[in-house]
């Protein structure tokens, strides 16, 4: 399966008419997604970092897929946008049968499933974790795909760092029948925290609505942070000398 | 970093517990699913119902788990059309460790308890490892907590010893609300103990009358 031209320093394998590369290089952070009383909204920063640097400041990393569905990754955005051009050509076919019937949210969310891991059955994986919510016939659906096949649906997800730091919030803080203000509230506090303390967000959020009656995608906007602890004025005032 | 191999696998954690009675069995696993310290969701259920009176439950990469279930359910299906009949539990289990040895050289990382009922109403259970040993007792665990529950087995069960000549039947006398009890206390019992187990309890009970399903809290912690 690897030919005799592999290199540990290289970061490509050469095999006959076939390269693949091994490590993500720019990425996007968390992505969070719940469920509220008339839909599934999700969340996500417009950041793409490329190692310690943040390279793109407005990656949008939430698409909406056919007339039910919207998907937000993190991971490596190439591998994103590979992942768009399949769902691209999955909806195309359906949409070529003409028949009145559209493939929803968890249809597609098994599409993805199979997807990620049959790659990582080939050894060569779309370095993603993927969120999918959507709403059909009054349905409302949201799961996660991770990079390696694991799936689960629940009334909120969250990628990366999401799952560390903003789903505790959301187990205390979700119940059933959130307005859309409420809604946006909660994430926006997850957001916040996530903003305070994972390295690679970026202050330029986007959120998307999903309902019965379609797609809605906000524009980028900012969260108002705040630094003026005491803690911070003086950093090394039980320390002097220090810095 | 795809090179180092180790990113293919991950364990998600859970319980899965089989027991076979004189005329029922049942089989029951946590529905927590894990990540490293952390929980996806505490409501994923490891159990499929392959056949009639086949139930297969499993822990571990839930990735490979889904695959392997669904590869089951699909054969279920063509047999079902081929054979116009429901495959037994022990044609089940021989097909289930030939399915995992397939992958013999990558494996399908589930560990994997089979519960159903034989051709002649009796409870079977298989027991398996990842690549497709598997050999039919009287109970098995298998899973995160596997170690806490099978000596609590071993001791409450009151089944005849396997080492005892000729052979004898290794299905517990227990009657089906005593199993079901047990299988609530150990339960209990792996929760406190094992971090990977916990959230819920779901149990199938398979006997003459058909399958019942039961879901049980346990600690979230």
């Amino acid at each position: 399966m690897e030919s005799a031209a592999v290199s540990s320093h290289d970061s490509t394998i050469q095999e006959i008419g076939f390269e693949r590369t091994l490590y993500p290089y720019v990425m996007g952070t968390s992505v969070l997604g719940m469920k509220y009383k008339d839909g599934v909204l999700l969340a996500a920063d417009l950041g793409g970092s490329y190692g310690s640097t943040l390279r793109y400041k407005s990656v949008e990393r939430i698409k909406p897929i056919g007339k039910h569905s919207l998907l937000g990754a993190s991971g490596e955005i190439s591998d994103f946008q590979e992942i768009l051009r399949y769902l691209d050509e999955l909806i195309l076919y359906d949409n070529m049968w003409d028949d009145g019937n559209s493939l929803g949210p968890k249809e597609v969310h098994n599409y993805l499933n199979r997807l990620m891991y049959n790659r990582r059955n080939k050894f060569n994986p779309l370095w993603n974790s993927l969120v999918l919510g959507g709403v059909k016939n009054g349905q409302k659906y949201l799961g996660m795909v991770g990079m390696i096949g694991t799936h689960f649906e629940d009334n909120h997800v969250a990628t990366g760092f999401g799952n560390h730091l903003a789903r505790p919030i959301l187990r205390d803080e979700w119940n059933e029948d959130m307005s859309f203000e409420e809604a946006v509230k909660l994430l926006e506090k997850c957001l916040r925290v996530l903003l305070y303390r994972d390295r690679s967000s970026i202050n330029k959020f986007q959120i998307a609505k999903i309902t019965e009656e379609g797609v809605t995608i906000f524009p980028p906007y900012s969260l108002k942070t705040f630094w003026g602890f005491s803690a911070f004025k003086n950093p090394t005032k039980g320390a002097e000398g220090s810095w | 970093m795809a090179l180092s191999r180790d990113w293919m696998y991950e364990n998600n954690g859970g319980t899965c517990v089989a027991i076979a009675g004189a005329d029922y069995c049942v089989v029951a696993a946590d529905t927590r699913l894990s990540i490293g310290y952390s929980i996806y969701t505490r409501d994923y259920s490891k159990i499929c119902n392959l056949a009639e009176k086949c139930v297969l439950a499993s822990s571990g990469f839930q990735g490979d788990i889904k695959a392997l279930q669904k590869n089951l359910a699909a054969r279920h299906l063509i047999y079902q059309h081929q054979h116009n009949k429901q495959m037994s539990c022990p044609a089940m289990a021989q097909l289930l460790s030939n399915t995992l040895y397939f992958k013999r050289f990558f494996p399908y990382y589930a560990f994997n308890v089979l519960g159903g009922l034989d051709n002649e109403g009796k409870g079977c259970v298989f027991t398996y490892d990842a690549v497709g040993s598997y050999e039919r007792v009287g109970y098995s665990a298998q899973g995160s907590g596997s170690t806490l529950v099978m000596p609590i087995l071993d001791n409450q069960l009151k089944t005849p010893s396997p080492l005892l000549l000729p052979a004898r039947d290794a299905v517990t006398p227990l009657s089906e609300a005593d199993a079901v009890d047990m299988v609530k206390d150990v339960f209990a019992s792996a929760t406190e103990r094992d971090i990977y187990t916990g959230d819920k309890l779901e149990i199938v009970i398979l006997n003459a009358s058909g399958v019942r399903r039961e879901f049980i809290d346990l600690r979230k912690d």
